[in-house]
């Protein structure tokens, strides 16, 4: 299979990979996929409290170059964003961006779910409520 | 100056040796007669030549000329042989003895005999990619009229005990058949002391040219029969009609005779360099070879590297043209049923690479592989949250992987 610019580029130099301290109250953690469906992704986002903006993102993938490219795009589209900006980001645009086929949009699914498990986590705990699961395009 | 890719899928297809275009050529041109034409020079030139190579291919593997059933390659031997005993042996039985790790080539044309109505067992295999002779003979049957076990799997390079199996099949009264197209010409394969009643095997894997193959039938202790799978004008004993293919043949002859004069010393220099790439490979940490490696082909290696994915590694090693244990078609990524079959876990299966090297291949080459592969492996490693946690002493198998 014939991957794109974008995606040899992600995966050849991917952005921001890396591990932000868990234990830290202002990370948010997203751990999703499994082993033996052959993807994980781990992203990770660190939130300044007092404006609700992401000041850091990093990731960790096992998984396909595609998947490793859309969690690698997703942390370079997460910093500086607020938390409401992130949540909006859609897997669609990221299959754009990285113009992947049809077989490998789940590598963008997985980034969606990543940035929104992240999201979730750091929402826990500082005393929100966890975002409602949207597993409607699953 | 090394030229990119590398080539290490020589199980997969292995190059031409200019030795064996060499001996083709003329048969392509000026020599171009119909084998089976006897009325004329032309056809007895092509006849010949071919002759001439049923003698090559019979000193290879130590059997009479006339036992060579030229094919269009092993898949076609296989359905002949596999099929044909089924037909040609009915009377005596429906009972076909096969294991899990054969090509599909076997696999598929055992399926096929099921939905004639015929009973397979597919023996599965130990760790090391051995079946067990005891299961062997447990399985045996008086209605088992063949036994069918590959000498050398495409995957892992893992050699079965073919004497030992032989002797099974032939005590219970039962045929056997092998799939040899990874051995033959890669290391001594020697029908009468080995026991074997038909096998199959191809050119193209012994440095000769692709289409062609051949089925070898033993004619004598016992005379084995098989009904022809292709109808018309009678070539090859009756047992496969269609016009030869002279080039194709020449080639295959070459092929044999080149294996035969030179497999000690390409053995030697391959297995080498074979040795050296894994040693070098199972430095990283988390490496495990797959099937056995005392019995096994001196061309192959197949490594698994643990908390990395197979399409992201494939992608990682780019430079080598390598075959992964993930055949992954279209959406799915379905893991080698090969390896499957060894025990590995799907995961592991995915994160496997196959090294198969031919005699052009060079130490320069080792050398790149051997520094490109740790590079790929080391980097998708950092990258990988699984490698992470493994390094923190999390227990991947009890984490609850959300679904997806």
């Amino acid at each position: 299979m014939a991957y794109s610019d974008k995606v040899i580029d992600h995966y050849s130099n991917p952005r921001n990979v890396g591990t932000l301290d868990k234990s830290k109250k202002n990370v948010g953690t997203g751990l999703v996929g499994a082993p033996e469906c052959g993807d994980v992704m781990r992203l990770q986002i660190e939130v300044d409290e007092t404006t609700n903006t992401i000041t850091d993102a990093k990731f960790k993938t096992f998984g396909c170059g595609s998947a490793i490219a859309s969690s690698s795009l997703a942390t370079e589209w997460l910093k500086g964003k607020t938390i409401d900006e992130a949540l909006s980001i859609d897997n669609m645009e990221i299959v754009e961006e990285l113009a992947l086929p049809p077989v490998k949009i789940h590598c963008s699914v997985l980034a969606e779910d990543a940035i929104k498990s992240a999201i979730s986590d750091y929402r826990v705990k500082n005393g929100l409520p966890a975002l409602e699961a949207e597993k409607a395009h699953h | 100056m090394l030229k990119l890719p590398i080539y290490l899928d020589n199980n997969a297809t292995t190059p031409l040796d200019p030795r064996v275009l060499e001996a083709m050529m003329p048969y392509l041109t000026e020599v171009f007669g119909n084998a089976a034409s006897r009325n004329h020079p032309f056809g007895w030139a092509a006849e010949e030549a071919v002759d001439y190579a049923r003698e090559q291919i019979a000193q290879l593997i130590k059997c009479d000329p006339k036992e060579i059933i030229f094919t269009s390659g092993a898949t076609e031997s296989d359905n002949l042989g596999i099929k044909g005993v089924y037909e040609m042996y009915s009377q005596r039985g429906n009972h076909i003895i096969t294991a899990t790790t054969e090509h599909k080539a076997v696999l598929d044309t055992c399926k096929h005999i099921e939905k004639l109505g015929g009973r397979v067992t597919y023996l599965p295999v130990n760790e090391q990619g051995l079946i067990s002779l005891e299961e062997l003979e447990a399985a045996m049957t008086p209605q088992t009229i063949l036994v069918t076990i590959m000498y050398g799997n495409n995957e892992t390079g893992t050699i079965q005990p073919i004497r030992e199996i032989a002797a099974i099949a032939h005590k219970h009264g039962a045929l056997f058949m092998t799939d040899a197209t990874q051995a033959v010409g890669k290391i001594p394969v020697d029908v009468i002391a080995d026991g074997i009643d038909l096998m199959a095997f191809s050119a193209h894997k012994m440095y000769g040219p692709k289409g062609v193959g051949a089925l070898y039938v033993r004619r004598k202790n016992p005379r084995v029969k098989v009904t022809a799978q292709m109808d018309g004008g009678g070539h090859e004993r009756g047992m496969r009609s269609g016009t030869l293919n002279v080039p194709g043949i020449v080639g295959l002859g070459k092929a044999c005779e080149v294996c035969r004069l030179d497999m000690e010393a390409d053995t030697q220099r391959i297995s080498a360099m074979r040795d050296r790439l894994e040693r070098e490979l199972l430095t990283l940490e988390e490496s495990y070879v797959n099937g056995s490696r005392e019995h096994r082909l001196p061309h192959v290696t197949n490594i698994s590297f643990k908390y990395v994915e197979g399409e992201g590694l494939m992608m990682g090693v780019k430079d080598l043209a390598v075959s992964s244990g993930s055949a992954c078609t279209s959406a799915s990524l379905e893991p080698s049923y090969v390896l499957k079959a060894l025990g590995l876990s799907d995961d592991l299966a995915h994160s496997s690479l196959r090294f198969g090297l031919s005699r052009f291949t060079t130490d320069e080459q080792i050398d790149f592989a051997i520094g490109h592969v740790k590079e790929a492996v080391t980097k998708l490693r950092e990258m990988s949250p699984l490698w992470e946690m493994f390094k923190e002493g999390i227990d991947l198998d009890k984490i609850e992987w959300a679904e997806h």
